[in-house]
């Protein structure tokens, strides 16, 4: 594909989920509470990366929600994953 | 039109799904053992489960023309009690000697814990022992990219050969290096935790077909049963031929899970 077809293919679906990501931010900021949170400290250099001219932006972005650390943790504890690290993340 | 989903969870999956899969060109699937959801209270619940896969599920799956397999193994959410975890694995091998077993998985890592590298290290040794393939699982999300490592690290520490280990749920960051040390790769398509189509297809237009394969996954949680089909359509409208899609979705599953000497596909519709 040409890079005119790509963007006739996809740019709706990407501009509604800029939307999405514009309008998740603007509810954090009128909600109560200071919005302080590991989670939001990520996405906002998530959103950087998006502005960035060289590719492999989407491993980037996945780096930056990884855990870097490499030994493994003492006890499992909760099963579940949040979808970025509390420590260790990466650049 | 005919093509494998070689990663799903029909234990979770209505008769309707098997009935809409096999529509949709779907004529051989293999089912990993997995977590329910809920912690099971006691090994006799896994015995009941793996009977499930071995004896129900390929009976359902026959009626609509679509040949079941399955993986067998604790799966790693249940594995941080060990020796709980190691009563579930003295069930395994009287099961691996079923027709339609084809290895042990889903194995690997969920929150990168001592105990649950302890007990993959002792089912890789099962697999070893008994010349099994495997299927890897690698953990969620922030814990991904550690999990893949320390998983390849384990396996490197046994005589397991890479090409008989599948690390499944590759993305961007965690593809390559899974690659690079010979082994297969298994791309999830899920809605919001995994590879969507799209980026199923990026990965492949940039790292080749060459050991990979796509899978949906789909589970009791959000997930699509169609998702294969879904991504062999959006790799069509990208302009890629059918040797490659076909290659994706069922050349490469045969060529891999075939080395079991167990898998067998269905005639195609």
């Amino acid at each position: 594909m040409t890079a005119a077809e790509v963007i006739d293919r996809y740019f709706l679906e990407h501009r509604a989920k800029v939307l999405d990501v514009a309008a998740f931010l603007d509810r954090v900021d009128r909600a109560a509470g200071d919005g302080s949170d590991y989670r939001m400290d990520a996405l906002r250099r998530c959103v950087a990366v998006l502005a960035e001219t060289e590719p492999g932006r989407a491993e980037r972005v996945l780096s930056i929600l990884s855990d870097q650390s490499s030994e493994p943790v003492d006890a499992a504890g909760e099963k579940g994953a949040s979808g970025a690290s509390r420590e260790g993340n990466g650049d | 039109m005919a093509y494998i989903d070689p990663h799903i969870h029909m234990v979770s999956r209505t008769t309707d799904d098997y009935q809409r899969m096999a529509a949709a060109g779907c004529v051989a699937i293999t089912e990993p053992a997995f977590w329910a959801g809920f912690d099971r209270s006691s090994p006799q619940g896994f015995f009941d489960y793996f009977r499930q896969l071995t004896e129900f599920e390929p009976k359902r799956a026959a009626q609509y023309g679509i040949r079941h397999h399955c993986w067998l193994c604790i799966n790693p959410k249940e594995a941080e009690d060990p020796g709980f975890a190691r009563e579930v694995m003295s069930l395994i091998p009287e099961f691996l000697e079923c027709p339609t077993v084809l290895g042990i998985g889903e194995i690997g890592l969920n929150k990168n814990s001592r105990n649950e590298l302890i007990i993959l290290e002792e089912q890789l040794a099962l697999a070893e022992t008994h010349d099994q393939l495997v299927l890897v699982h690698t953990p969620h999300l922030e814990d991904k990219l550690k999990g893949t490592l320390l998983i390849m690290d384990a396996i490197a520490n046994t005589k397991l050969d890479p090409g008989r280990v599948l690390i499944d749920h590759v993305e961007e960051h965690t593809v390559r290096p899974v690659l690079d040390r010979g082994f297969w790769a298994g791309m999830t398509l899920y809605p919001e935790t995994k590879c969507t189509p799209q980026r199923a297809a990026d990965i492949i237009e940039l790292h080749g077909t060459e050991r990979v394969w796509i899978n949906s996954a789909g589970d009791w949680g959000p997930s699509d049963p169609l998702a294969v089909p879904k991504c062999r359509a959006e790799l069509a409208a990208r302009g890629h031929g059918s040797d490659l899609v076909d290659r994706i979705s069922f050349d490469n599953p045969v060529i891999f899970l075939s080395q079991s000497g167990r898998f067998q596909v269905a005639d195609a519709p």
